[in-house]
């Protein structure tokens, strides 16, 4: 045990000295650029009147024309009785088949403003090493599957969509782009949760938006990250930086890709990998590792 | 021993089923009274085009299009500091309006009735629906739009006081129809008129540009929702010198039938029974 042990940190330290910084950081440094880049679209869109990105995540014109709509919203929508336009079906669905089809969870790491809170608060506990004196709490990650029928059952039960009337996420994106109010309290209090409570509680326990599109990126999203084991050293790098570390479970045991709807292609475990045992790939793809022993 | 095992997984799985059940009724009680806090505000005045309240909060994706609209509309004026005079708000945290809902305040900048109305024509769920703003021609009609109802406080109303004031009604987009001047005796002078506004709610679209020029300190005529300001009369009155002609005998007609149909009792037949005038 103890031998393993050492080769593990000697080797992640190897791997940090080996990689320069930016091949260790890149997707870091390409979602953040997405990101911030997505929100002054909207910024510029509300302040200067651009028209590429008008609106905000829950609705939103793309170039003028093609509209693009929160399927969760526009289901909570439904659920509260309420027969809305054609655009935003319209755009709902091109969201749906866009992160159901391709992206997978690609909302969650790449777009959502959230994310970058969340992040910080989990970088913070890397670095000062919070979670080893920490008291636990266990919230379990299915937690955010109950919240996500909640709000579809609150939303008739309460005739407006539930969700969107406490929703982090739009609080966030709609202050960015709008003038926040208090609602900067929301987000000091998710990071505040994040930091002291439960490491990825917000994302990886609690938003149903984020249980939302990991259920419809379940079954086709092309777009996975591939593993190979025969490259592969085993030093863990991947699920000490991954924020769903569960989806990772076949690092060192099988040489599958990661297909669980709930991993949110964020690319941290590719960046950090120091032997490229792990990369994106297509889901339908076989995999490098089976080429190898064939 | 096998079923003992196979019951107790089954009963770790109903105990962790029920606290499911138990934690979602817990987080739906809480969930559901910020919702019911946050939602009423019967005081929130909406876009031209939006659907009563109930209706308006269904459809409504907080998507701020029709903020961006009015934010980047043409001609739009500028205060004195230089910044837009955007009309449209999205509720934030510590507004006091249901949250991510369009509204406006006239005070702080009035609806300036565009006519081409940009923010309806944004709204991509129709909680804004410009079919709500046709004229009986089927044109889209700013002056249909019906986002409130000016009132007026006619204590605080400088030209009840005999002072020549008619701010509201030259702000007013709709003059001598929303408001038109009534000429008044000054009883305190006893020679000379009052010319003292007064609100047509047939007419009166909500924009609040009266609010917004009204020169006393908190203004004296100011826009609340229809249904908060206005009264109902119901059915049982009749304006007979209003309706039309026929109408009215048809309804005389009708009332007449009804009549028929009530057969009052007479005194006589209950006051004096057999009884009584054996006795």
């Amino acid at each position: 045990m103890s031998n393993t042990v050492a080769v593990t940190k000697s080797q992640g330290r190897e791997s940090e000295r080996t990689k320069p910084f930016l091949a260790r950081n890149k997707y870091l440094i390409l979602r953040r650029i997405t990101q911030i880049g997505i929100l002054s679209l909207y910024i510029g869109g509300n302040y200067l009147g651009w028209k590429i990105l008008q609106g905000n995540l829950s609705t939103s014109k793309f170039l003028e024309v093609i509209p693009l709509s929160d399927p969760y919203a526009v289901l909570q929508m439904f659920f509260s009785g309420a027969i809305v336009g054609v655009d935003v079906i319209v755009g709902a669905l091109l969201i749906l088949a866009f992160y159901g089809l391709i992206a997978g969870r690609a909302f969650c790491s790449w777009v959502c403003p959230v994310n970058m809170f969340t992040d910080a608060a989990n970088w913070i506990r890397v670095k000062t090493g919070l979670h080893r004196e920490e008291k636990r709490i266990n919230i379990p990650r299915s937690t955010r599957y109950w919240f996500l029928v909640l709000g579809l059952i609150l939303s008739p039960i309460l005739g407006v969509p539930a969700f969107e009337f406490i929703s982090p996420v739009s609080v966030t994106h709609r202050g960015i782009i709008f003038g926040i109010g208090l609602g900067w309290t929301l987000i000091l209090v998710i990071f505040l949760f994040d930091l002291f409570v439960v490491k990825n509680g917000w994302c990886g326990h609690l938003c149903p938006l984020g249980a939302f599109y990991s259920l419809i990126s379940r079954p086709v999203s092309l777009l996975r990250v591939g593993y190979d084991l025969n490259k592969c050293t085993e030093c863990m790098e991947c699920k000490r930086v991954c924020p769903e570390v569960q989806v990772l479970w076949m690092i060192g045991k099988e040489n599958k890709p990661v297909l669980s709807g709930e991993c949110t292609n964020c690319g941290r475990c590719i960046d950090v990998c120091p032997e490229n045992a792990l990369f994106y790939t297509l889901r339908f793809k076989k995999s490098g590792g089976d080429k190898n022993e064939t | 021993m096998a079923d003992k095992k196979t019951d107790s997984k089954r009963r770790k799985l109903l105990v962790g089923f029920l606290q499911g059940i138990g934690f979602s009724i817990i987080g739906g009680v809480v969930w559901s009274a910020i919702v019911n806090e946050n939602k009423k505000d019967p005081l929130v005045l909406r876009p031209p085009g939006a659907y009563p309240e109930e209706e308006f909060l269904k459809k409504c994706i907080k998507c701020g299009l029709c903020v961006i609209a009015c934010a980047n509309r043409e001609n739009i004026p500028f205060d004195r500091q230089g910044n837009k005079m955007v009309t449209l708000k999205l509720a934030a945290p510590g507004d006091g309006k249901p949250l991510g809902t369009p509204y406006f305040i006239p005070r702080h900048v009035p609806c300036y009735m565009c006519i081409d109305v940009p923010c309806a024509f944004a709204c991509p769920t129709k909680a804004l629906d410009v079919e709500l703003l046709r004229n009986k021609k089927g044109e889209v009609d700013i002056n249909k739009a019906r986002m409130g109802v000016a009132v007026i406080d006619y204590n605080s109303c400088i030209a009840f006081w005999g002072l020549q004031c008619d701010a509201c009604v030259r702000a007013c987009p709709l003059m001598h129809k929303a408001i038109y001047i009534d000429m008044r005796r000054n009883k305190r002078t006893g020679k000379h008129a009052m010319l003292v506004p007064v609100v047509d709610p047939d007419y009166c679209t909500g924009c609040g540009l009266c609010e917004y020029a009204c020169p006393t300190d908190k203004p004296a005529i100011f826009v609340l929702p229809r249904d908060v300001a206005l009264g109902k009369i119901g059915k049982h009155y009749v304006r007979g010198w209003m309706e039309a002609q026929e109408n009215i005998e048809e309804k005389i007609k009708e009332r007449e039938k009804e009549l028929q149909k009530w057969q009052p009792k007479i005194p006589e037949d209950y006051l004096n029974t057999e009884d009584l005038l054996n006795e």
